[in-house]
């Protein structure tokens, strides 16, 4: 068994909207151990992203516990959240939100850049080393504009991985890829994930989710499936399509 | 996140939006430009008034008859013959400190030597005229006391006289000029001066004992002026004391009763008029200066757009770890920078466009250190104060609506 990477504990998220409240957590218990893939799956409103973005640190639940690397959130500051989100994870979002006119290299060095304990020479062999990881080093002068989705979406992964997070989200990360894409993106996240990366997957497309490991499904903001999954493997699925296309 | 990193995250957002950077910079550069413009166009010129006046004697006293009124009506300077022989004499003998007093009478005559003539006033003075206006002698010799008690006809010239009468190169001392009819002798050459700040010729002049005036030229025994000269310049004011008793006693005026002759020291003179052109380049500067606010709001207003727009890239930022801390110094050194190198290459600007005026208005080219210094600093809180409410804005932003924001 490995160690655990996240821990949520009864974990709850109330808005206010004017004099409603909308419980988009009604609370959510489950543990991520180190190395696990899991899919976040379930309807639109169901409480996914509110989820993902408490697991991320940049929301804080209204009621409840989330322990992350052995440290609580519960007391943090917002500097300190700050940087742990910095240190311990890694953000792949719907729309790559690569900054525009700024190479993949320097989009992938931005993280290091808030995190003082990288020195400055070491950013940019740092950042070359995650493009490669995603395979990019041909395309690392290029600038956002001049790459496909599929590729924005890997340099989008490499800024994830630079920090060496302890985990990586991802909020319906193949949302805007075709179906081909997706399947490349998902064969990554499967690369990714025997090198050892533990992974959250929020997605709403059940192909998606059968690459991963571990299903958890959320319904008004509770779980109601949490189980293994029998995983596929995405080079294959991609491969079957590719021949079908040449049909 | 250490200062390094903040510049060099600041610099690079610059440069990815090069357009808006420059058009940005532009309202700064013109705001400091003009105002260094306009300093030092003014302390230009007001050094040069200070160097004209002080070239003409800085410890120099001019003895005037005062206008009169008569009936509210000015009836002219000329019209009084308040100063005579026993003002210069007693002036002479009385004072402690008056280093040297010449009268003055003026007479506008025709010049003519062999084929050449030429225009000019032909001005009567004593000996003591040269060391109180400050001119020398390029050759020759200047007139004495014994030529003054004798009416003789004998002169001393400036440099323009001698090109107009002398075209052929010669010698021009013991030459004889016709004044009209009266033929003079010419002793002396003055060195030449050059212009003055208004532009008049200083060269263009005649010096004769002012006896020769008085008695062959006008038939007169007042004079129309008389030059002093204090011991010192800090003196001048003691000098000027000085005269006034002599001449009010000279003239019989009685306490209260207004003085019938005006005195102006060199001092004076220096004072009034630097003050004049010391309000000219505030007033200048102050004008200018509303080119650098209007400049500083264009700063917070593209920030504030730009805030706006990079609602996304906040969201970013926030998402990957950056403090609010950083996200607020991101901007406020972005706009700093802006301002910074808007006002460096406005000070640039400035100093070429103040170059320029001084060539073409013939004037020293001041560069006053205090307006650049000045200039920067204002620059560096025009960065501050317009990038703050927008930068502010920026790191309060929440990190997931600003992600979501489209
Ligand atoms: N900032 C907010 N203020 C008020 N209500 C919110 C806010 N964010 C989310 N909600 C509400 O919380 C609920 C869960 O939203 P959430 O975005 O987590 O859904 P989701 O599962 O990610 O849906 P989708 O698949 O459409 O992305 C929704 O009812 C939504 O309206
Ligand atoms: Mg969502």
């Amino acid at each position: 068994m490995g160690k655990d990477i996240l821990k949520v504990e009864r974990l709850e998220r109330v808005f206010r909207v004017g004099s409603e409240d909308v419980h988009a957590l009604r609370g959510v218990s489950f543990t991520i151990q180190e190395g696990e893939f899991v899919s976040i799956m379930g309807t639109s409103g169901s409480g996914k992203s509110t989820l993902l973005n408490i697991l991320g640190c940049l929301d804080t639940p209204t009621a409840g516990d989330y322990i992350i690397d052995g440290v609580s959130i519960r007391n943090l500051s917002k500097n300190e959240l700050s940087t742990l989100r910095n240190r311990k994870i890694g953000f792949v979002f719907q729309n790559y939100n690569l900054l525009a006119r700024t190479t993949a290299l320097e989009n992938v060095e931005l993280p290091l850049f808030y995190n003082n304990t990288v020195p400055a020479k070491e950013r940019k062999e740092r950042a070359a080393a995650a493009l490669k990881l995603v395979g990019l080093e041909k395309r690392m002068e290029h600038m956002p504009n001049q790459l496909s989705g599929g590729q924005q979406q890997r340099v989008a992964i490499a800024r994830a991985l630079v920090n060496d997070p302890v985990i990586l989200l991802a909020d319906e990360a193949t949302g805007n890829l075709d179906t081909r894409t997706s399947y490349e993106i998902m064969s990554l996240f499967q690369d990714l994930h025997e090198q050892g990366k533990t992974i959250a997957f929020v997605t709403h497309e059940p192909d998606i989710a059968t690459f991963t490991t571990r299903k958890i499904k959320l319904r008004d903001g509770q779980i109601i499936e949490d189980a293994p999954i029998n995983t596929q493997s995405a080079a294959e699925a991609l491969a079957a399509i590719n021949l079908q296309k040449e049909d | 996140m250490n200062i390094g990193n903040l510049v060099k995250i600041a610099i690079s957002s610059l440069f990815r939006n090069k357009m808006r950077t420059a058009l940005t910079m532009l309202g700064i550069i013109i705001g400091i430009a003009s105002v260094i413009a306009m300093v030092s166009i003014g302390q230009a010129s007001t050094q040069s008034v200070k160097s004209e006046l002080s070239s003409m004697g800085s410890n120099m006293i001019m003895i005037m008859p005062a206008r009169q009124h008569r009936g509210g009506v000015d009836m002219g300077m000329s019209s009084s013959k308040s100063l005579d022989d026993k003002d210069l004499a007693s002036i002479q003998k009385n004072t402690r400190y008056v280093a040297a007093v010449s009268p003055m009478v003026s007479s506008a005559k025709q010049l003519i030597y062999g084929n050449n003539n030429h225009s000019c006033s032909v001005n009567g003075v004593s000996d003591a005229y040269l060391e109180i206006r400050k001119y020398e002698l390029a050759d020759g010799v200047m007139f004495t006391e014994e030529d003054v008690k004798r009416y003789n006809k004998v002169c001393v010239i400036g440099q323009t006289v001698v090109k107009e009468l002398f075209t052929n190169g010669e010698n021009p001392i013991g030459k004889s000029i016709r004044f009209g009819s009266i033929p003079m002798t010419v002793i002396g050459v003055l060195a030449s001066k050059g212009q003055n700040g208004m532009g008049e010729d200083q060269d263009d002049i005649v010096l004769a004992p002012y006896t020769t005036i008085q008695k062959r030229f006008l038939g007169i025994n007042y004079f129309n002026m008389l030059f002093a000269s204090a011991t010192s310049e800090e003196e001048s004011e003691l000098a000027a004391t000085e005269i006034t008793y002599i001449l009010r006693s000279n003239h019989g005026i009685k306490q209260g009763a207004t003085d019938d002759f005006d005195i102006r020291t060199q001092e004076e003179l220096v004072s009034t008029i630097s003050s004049v052109t010391g309000l000219m380049t505030t007033l200048l500067a102050a004008i200018a200066s509303i080119s650098l606010v209007v400049g500083g709001i264009g700063i917070m207003n593209i920030m504030y757009v730009t805030v706006t727009e990079r609602t996304k890239e906040i969201g970013l930022r926030m998402a990957i770890g950056a403090h609010n801390r950083d996200i607020k110094l991101q901007f406020l050194c972005e706009s700093v920078i802006l301002s910074l190198i808007g006002g460096i290459i406005g000070i640039i600007f400035g100093l070429i466009i103040s170059y320029v005026a001084s060539k073409l208005l013939k004037m020293p080219f001041v560069v006053s250190q205090m307006a650049i210094v000045l200039s920067f600093v204002v620059c560096a809180l025009t960065g501050i104060f317009f990038g703050w409410y927008p930068a502010k804005k920026a790191a309060n932003m929440d990190p997931i609506s600003a992600l979501r924001y489209e």
